[in-house]
């Protein structure tokens, strides 16, 4: 960053009295690796967790669940839990207020069950007492008699058996027919794939505080992905006005879909409006894995057709995913396992039936690539099926159908934006891979148990390639406020931004810097009460959306300091550009007040005065699909490359992943720092879909809620990765950046698979591939 | 029919009252009063003596988000009982550095960009801390034995093995021996 000097003043003051340079050090702007400003507090255990929170003459709430996964209510009986000392109040259905029922897209789901529960661990009623031990005793102390029904546990049984719920068991359909749906290829392979039931296992378990106010309006921090759906959905149970309902941003330990559906919120709020006292909710992590939707586990059958060259010709699908007991975001996890079921390839003909549906299991909703995940482990198995039955490098496949800019996908949409996926592809085959097995038997499979055998370890490499929109699709509204206030060289940013952890604190203050031109930016704490939605921190937008937002509110800040600047220098506005920050004199630009050039940052410029801005920020209209499921229904895709390097001992069934290597498609690094972390966080939990992470379901019921049954990737568990990152900016994401938190768990799960098959010559149609899936498979 | 809710644990009558007793915790000692017998160290950390930087994320001693020291023993807090660690020294990651000022593992975190959302760097900062004092030149392999024991959601850990890496070589320098 260059600063003129003008020859005034020693320290950069003209004769008016206004500074006009300034030499402030160069900002963490755009494009560098700025720190976290929650990470030192973070480190110290002093940032405030919503687990955290607590106040004086504080309940503890606890919650009633179902233990049945089908069954009428005869009769709820609170009268032991009301006796008990300590106990301040117990709730059930005839105590909400308002709207008996909330979600996310369809408000289908009672807030307690009141005739039936319809899932292991559906709330019935809630309790607050003086102690977390109390409230325990109280709920154990609630009486209900449940009348046991006939679960309907399988998804295909849907389409046959009665409704179990009144809105029907099948949630959505989502046909797509494009060009020829019937047409034939040279070649054709098909395969049945079965996903597994995944869990966001984010660390911080769902907790928060509700406290009254004496006006009868409640406050509620939370852990959430989406404060102001939130407070839609509390206000309309509590039937209160919406303003009567502030959402605060509790510190967020993690979320990755699970918290965009509500969970104890209308609870703990109905019971502080009960008692006049706070109450705080903590999940411990059994009610965990029952209080949060899942990733729908599902069944894929695809069918590919090919020349005998190889090119793609026609892709012919049937998606059943299991959406569990309420529908949550089921409408649009189906809507993107239907449309993105081809991966980013292009193909002129498909016929695609999608379903997700009702049952009895727990509700699944959104995960980090939801919908998206569940088709590519699916369609990136068929193409090496394909490249297998053609007889050409895997590679080579992907390479020849790769999808441009211009292509179409099987919506009709035309792809717009940049659209790299040969880039992707090429770019990941490219980096190094790892070096030959590693001396220390900790690293191989079965670590420090130290029972593979050298002789029996067998190496694989597998390659995947993946897509997803981003932001909102098929019409929602979509959209994001921000305000920006510039004061003594200080910018202030307020979003209902919610932080979960991905860094969009960090990306608002170096938007705000690089805009302004100042070191110093606030992030202001995100609640429904001083600004309007930003949308949920989900679908890979909030750097688009939210920081869109930032940047338009701060690029209105520096031209309202433009003018004033210009005004008090007595010049034309149009005689100062912003450039990067700064206010600059137009070449050639003369003035009563211009001594000299002009190079001030945008912050310095006019330090007497308070600026202010507040945007809405949209992005460009989406639609529903059709009943061919034809639309144009997306704004922006991703695209992404992996591959995987796993040895395996094929007679132990065990395995370890040695390396992933990724090339991702970022639109611009706007912190390569945090955009490693995403990335390696997000191939982190692929790699656990690939090898482990399973909710293990019998008859309804969750066999394995905890961190000792269900596994996620420790340390030893997550290989090195190496990373290639593909900018070509989107000129519609702020500074060309797109999303890039759902890409890596997209292909990274089927290269890992598609690397054990490589290594053991098995078909492995499921995920996680399990011990039992290598050792007790039977060999060709 | 009536049964149990799903995560009801048949449990002994724990609340008998442990009377008061004394922890020395961070240097300093703190009082417990009116606690139950049964509360893991992790309850009256948070609950009762208002140090929250140990978490609670799966109390059961899968995660490591509880980490704290017992004579410089890593320990999982919700593991703990509390009335069992008197005579200890107890060391949270509030108590790190008894001058309050950042410590170099804290710093590493920070500067390699080993936290995400923050829940489990509490725990892993006190992992690293008992690691690097017990063996101050782990090789990578080394770091990920010793610190399997604190699950991260977010990071992927490769940026937390950075930094405890980073940490490593800065005291090794410091020890003016290879950086």
């Amino acid at each position: 960053m260059t600063t003129t000097t003008t020859p005034t003043t020693p320290t950069g003051t003209t004769a008016t009295g206004i500074t006009t340079t300034t030499t402030r050090p160069p900002a963490a702007g755009i494009g560098s690796d700025a720190r976290r400003p929650d990470g030192i507090p973070k480190v110290r255990g002093e940032f405030a967790f919503s687990s955290d929170l607590h106040r004086p003459q504080m309940l503890w709430g606890r919650t009633l669940r179902s233990p049945l996964p089908y069954a009428r209510i005869r009769s709820i009986d609170i009268s032991g839990a009301l006796a008990l000392p300590g106990v301040a109040a117990v709730i059930t259905a005839e105590d909400v207020p308002g709207r008996a029922t909330y979600g996310l897209i369809s408000s289908d789901q009672p807030v307690f069950a009141a005739d039936v529960v319809r899932f292991v661990g559906e709330a019935v009623a809630a309790v607050a007492a003086e102690t977390p031990e109390l409230a325990r005793r109280a709920v154990a102390a609630i009486e209900v008699d449940y009348e046991p029904l006939d679960p309907l546990t399988d998804p295909e049984d849907c389409f046959t058996r009665d409704p179990i719920h009144p809105d029907g068991n099948i949630v959505r359909s989502v046909p797509i027919r494009f060009g020829d749906p019937e047409a034939r290829g040279d070649v054709v392979v098909e395969g049945t794939y079965v996903i597994g039931m995944q869990d966001q296992a984010f660390m911080g378990p769902e907790s928060g505080l509700a406290v009254p106010d004496t006006d009868g309006s409640v406050d509620l921090w939370v852990s959430t992905q989406f404060l102001h759906v939130d407070r839609d959905q509390v206000a309309a149970c509590l039937g209160l006005p919406e303003e009567d309902v502030r959402v605060h941003l509790g510190g967020v330990g993690g979320a990755f879909g699970a918290r965009e559906d509500v969970s104890f919120h209308v609870h703990s709020c109905l019971l502080a409006l009960r008692t006049g006292r706070p109450v705080k909710f903590v999940y411990q992590r059994d009610e965990s894995f029952y209080g949060h939707v899942h990733r729908h586990p599902g069944t894929i059958w695809m069918r590919h057709h090919a020349t005998g060259d190889g090119r793609l010709v026609n892709i012919e699908a049937r998606i059943v995913l299991d959406g569990g007991a309420y529908a949550s975001s089921s409408l649009a996890v189906i809507a993107n396992a239907a449309r993105f079921a081809p991966g980013p390839y292009r193909i002129d003909n498909a016929k695609i039936d999608a379903w997700v549906v009702r049952t009895n299991n727990p509700p699944c909703g959104a995960m980090r690539g939801f919908g998206a995940v569940q088709a590519c482990f699916a369609h990136e198995a068929q193409m090496d099926l394909l490249a297998a039955e053609l007889d050409i490098d895997p590679i080579e496949l992907r390479l020849l159908n790769a999808a441009r800019t211009g292509d179409r996908m099987i919506t009709g949409q035309v792809l717009e934006g940049p659209v790299p996926v040969e880039e992707c592809i090429r770019a990941c085959v490219a980096l190094p891979m790892p070096p030959a097995r590693d001396e220390d038997r900790l690293a191989w499979p079965g670590g420090a148990g130290r029972t593979a055998d050298a002789a029996d370890l067998r190496r694989g490499v597998g390659f995947a390639v993946g897509y997803k929109n981003l932001m909102f699709s098929e019409g929602e509204m979509d959209d994001a406020h921000a305000a920006c206030r510039l004061e003594a060289g200080v910018a202030s940013i307020t979003s209902a931004c919610a932080e979960v952890g991905q860094g969009f604190v960090t990306i608002a203050q170096q938007i705000a810097r690089t805009v302004l031109g100042t070191p110093d930016v606030v992030v202001e704490p995100a609640s429904t009460a001083t600004i309007g939605t930003a949308g949920s921190t989900s679908a890979s937008r909030q750097t688009w959306m939210s920081g869109g937002a930032v940047e338009k509110a701060c690029r209105e800040v520096a031209e309202d300091v433009r003018a004033a600047y210009a005004a008090v220098l007595g010049l034309e506005a149009d005689q100062l550009e912003v450039v990067d920050g700064r206010l600059r004199s137009v070449a050639g630009a003369t003035g009563a007040g211009m001594g000299a050039a002009i190079d001030v940052a945008v912050a310095d410029a006019v330090p007497g005065r308070r600026f202010e801005s507040s945007v809405r920020n949209r992005h460009a209209p989406t639609f529903a699909l059709d009943r061919f499921g034809q639309g144009d229904s997306d704004v922006a895709w991703a695209f992404v490359a992996h591959r995987a390097v796993v040895d395996v001992d094929p007679d132990l069934g065990l395995l370890r992943v040695v390396q992933m290597a990724t090339a991702q498609d970022v639109g611009r690094a706007l912190n390569p720092l945090q955009l490693i972390g995403q990335i390696e966080g997000g191939i982190a939990q692929g790699v656990g879909l690939a090898v482990m992470e399973e909710i293990v379901m019998e008859d309804g019921l969750v066999k394995n809620p905890s961190f000792t049954d269900y596994l996620i990737p420790t340390m030893l568990d997550m290989p090195d990765v190496e990373i290639a990152l593909i900018e070509q900016p989107d000129s519609r994401g702020p500074f060309g950046a797109k999303g890039v938190g759902e890409p890596p768990t997209l292909s990274s799960t089927p290269a890992v698979v598609a690397a054990i098959r490589a290594a053991t010559g098995l078909a492995l149609e499921r995920v996680p591939v399990r011990p039992q899936d290598i050792a007790l498979a039977r060999k060709v | 029919m009536t049964t149990d809710g799903p995560m009801d644990r048949a449990t002994d009558d724990d609340t008998v009252d442990s009377g008061i007793y004394e922890l020395r915790v961070n240097g300093g000692t703190r009082v417990v009063e009116g606690a139950w017998l049964g509360e893991s160290l992790l309850n009256v950390l948070r609950d009762r003596l208002g140090l929250y930087g140990a978490k609670n994320a799966c109390e059961q001693g899968e995660c490591g988000s509880c980490s704290v020291l017992v004579d410089g023993r890593v320990v999982c807090s919700c593991l703990e009982l509390a009335a069992a660690c008197v005579g200890t020294d107890i060391t949270t990651v509030e108590g790190l550095d008894p001058t309050g000022a950042l410590t170099d593992v804290q710093r590493a975190f920070v500067e390699a960009g080993a936290v995400q959302c923050g829940f489990c760097t509490p725990g892993l900062v006190v992992a690293a801390h008992e690691l690097l004092d017990r063996r101050p030149d782990p090789s990578e392999l080394e770091i990920r034995e010793s610190l399997a024991g604190n699950l991260c959601r977010c990071t992927g850990y490769g940026r937390i093995v950075a930094a405890v890496s980073a940490a490593a070589a800065e005291r090794r320098a410091a020890a003016g021996g290879r950086p």
